[in-house]
């Protein structure tokens, strides 16, 4: 993806590395992906393109891990907002992407993002949920791939063999289900905020 | 990879990166997996942040799918046969297989009446091919002899559960005897199960009938949905859907499946199919109610669900796993 260098409003030049990789990816995926629902959400009342928003939260995430390795941001939710709020804004200006009244919400939208969340077991019940909705949606040779790789742990190879289809299907169906799955467990929510 | 663009089902939304990320992350998985491989996806996660975060993104989606191990209920296979059965077998097993082998081996297996003994160790499970087309997959923890002669087919659980197959054939009888129990086959499938003080037989396809060896007066002719349960003072008939059924066979892919199952009786059940055990500390704790699907040799993965999903306290106290509040 076309990396977009103007509005690095938290310095993140590239610089060299200072957090370890292995401290970033965990910070990552503990504190910035369980996000990602409000993110998408906050995203999409900007923006009709669906594809359009999957690039967007590419575009935040990218920003937020070039700038969380100079210094990781604490808190995580504040900072991961501002920058897509910077990116919303930029994209108005010079795309016309976004609708200008779409923009001023945000700052709405603020406010419940900051609302705490629910308890964690209520969360993950409600994850759980999610990821059989998940497997349920994907289409069905999709979902018996997953199924048969997740589930009963078989190889690809297997999987072909038990499916009676190629190597390079499997493939194919696997990657798809694999992005189907973090969409819903990370992107989509089952309960609207407040 | 612009197709899935078009697909109308919002979860298939990706970006290319994404798609590229996902099949590393499927190669890595599930295909063998090379130093240079490694390599490859190494520099290609050092070409961009983007490439990197969706790769991280992805990776703890589908590591989270096997925390929370609950997944849908594995697919119906559409044409189930042997063949596709035969899954890894633990050293145990082959210990077992030698010795139905050494019993198997000649032809003439059906002209000589001979009792074949098949035992399966804890958390294992083999199905057993009959000659005329009939099959039996044993579960856990069982013992089943087998004897076959001209006149008829004759099969004793003396411990465990057992799924039948049976190809009806009206010259040969198929009977199952289960302590002082015996269901005779009219053409059928259906499942038994033998604990210490409890039997309980379940049909699922064609006609069975079930009768009490001493007893004349107790005979019962099974449908499919019948369940019947049978304690030491008498026989219940009860009805379960064909879903409910299918799920009770969930051990037949290797999974447990709950619903609206206490935690006591999902404990129960992984004990059966595992060494390490796990024990709930008090009863109020044990009749929380539970639902998923569950690995049925992997205990880890359910002590986890337990812990996040239910908020209960999780201790290996000694090689035991305490649930408790």
């Amino acid at each position: 993806m076309a990396e977009k260098p103007e509005d690095h409003q938290q310095g993140a030049k590239r610089a060299s590395a200072i957090v370890a990789g292995s401290a970033l990816k965990d910070w990552f995926v503990r504190e910035v992906l369980p996000l990602e629902s409000a993110l998408m959400q906050y995203l999409q009342n900007s923006c009709r393109d669906k594809t359009e928003i999957a690039d967007l939260r590419q575009e935040v995430y990218v920003r937020v891990y070039e700038a969380a390795r100079e210094q990781i941001p604490r808190p995580a939710r504040p900072f991961v907002f501002t920058v897509a709020r910077n990116l919303l804004i930029n994209r108005v200006r010079r795309e016309r992407i976004v609708t200008m009244e779409s923009v001023v919400d945000l700052d709405a939208l603020d406010v419940a993002i900051d609302m705490p969340g629910p308890d964690r077991s209520a969360i993950a019940r409600d994850e759980l949920r999610r990821l059989q909705l998940a497997i349920e949606r994907l289409p069905a040779r999709c979902r018996e791939a997953v199924t048969l790789g997740r589930i009963e742990g078989l190889s690809g190879q297997e999987i072909a063999r038990r499916m009676g289809i190629s190597e390079a299907a499997v493939s194919k169906h696997l990657a798809i289900g694999m992005n189907a799955l973090a969409n819903i467990l990370y992107g989509e929510r089952s309960e609207k905020k407040p | 990879m612009s197709e899935l663009h078009n697909d109308e089902t919002d979860s298939l939304v990706a970006t290319e990166i994404d798609m590229r990320a996902a099949d590393w992350l499927q190669r890595r998985q599930f295909w063998n997996w090379s130093e240079e491989d490694q390599t490859t996806l190494d520099t290609w996660l050092a070409q961009s942040p983007a490439h990197e975060v969706a790769y991280w993104r992805l990776e703890a989606a589908w590591n989270e799918t096997h925390r929370l191990a609950a997944l849908h209920r594995p697919e119906r296979e559409a044409a189930p046969r042997v063949r596709s059965r035969q899954r890894i077998v633990s050293v145990g097993a082959v210990v077992v297989a030698v010795i139905i082998m050494a019993g198997i081996g000649t032809r003439s297996y059906l002209t000589r009446p001979q009792v074949q003994n098949y035992t399966t160790a804890l958390g294992e499970r083999r199905t057993i091919a009959l000659n005329e087309g009939s099959r039996i997959e044993l579960n856990t923890n069982s013992v089943l002899r087998v004897l076959a002669d001209a006149d008829g087919r004759k099969v004793w659980l003396d411990k465990g559960e057992a799924y039948f197959e049976i190809a009806h054939d009206t010259r040969r009888s198929f009977v199952v005897i289960a302590g002082d129990k015996r269901i005779t086959d009219l053409g059928t499938k259906f499942l038994v199960r033998r604990d210490t003080d409890h039997l309980s037989v379940a049909l699922m396809e064609g006609r069975a009938k079930l009768d009490v060896l001493d007893d004349a007066t107790k005979t019962l002719i099974l449908r499919p949905g019948d369940v019947v349960n049978a304690k030491a003072h008498g026989l219940a008939l009860a009805r379960k859907s064909e879903g409910e059924l299918k799920d009770e066979l969930g051990w037949r892919h290797g999974v447990l499946i709950f619903k609206g199952t206490t935690l006591g009786e999902a404990v129960d059940e992984f004990n059966r199919y595992n060494n390490s055990k796990i024990l709930v500390a008090d009863a109020a704790t044990a009749r929380i109610s539970i639902g998923g699907t569950f690995q049925s040799n992997n205990v880890t993965i359910f002590a986890d669900a337990v812990h996040d999903l239910l908020g209960l306290h999780v201790e290996n106290r000694g090689g035991v796993i305490v649930i408790s509040r």
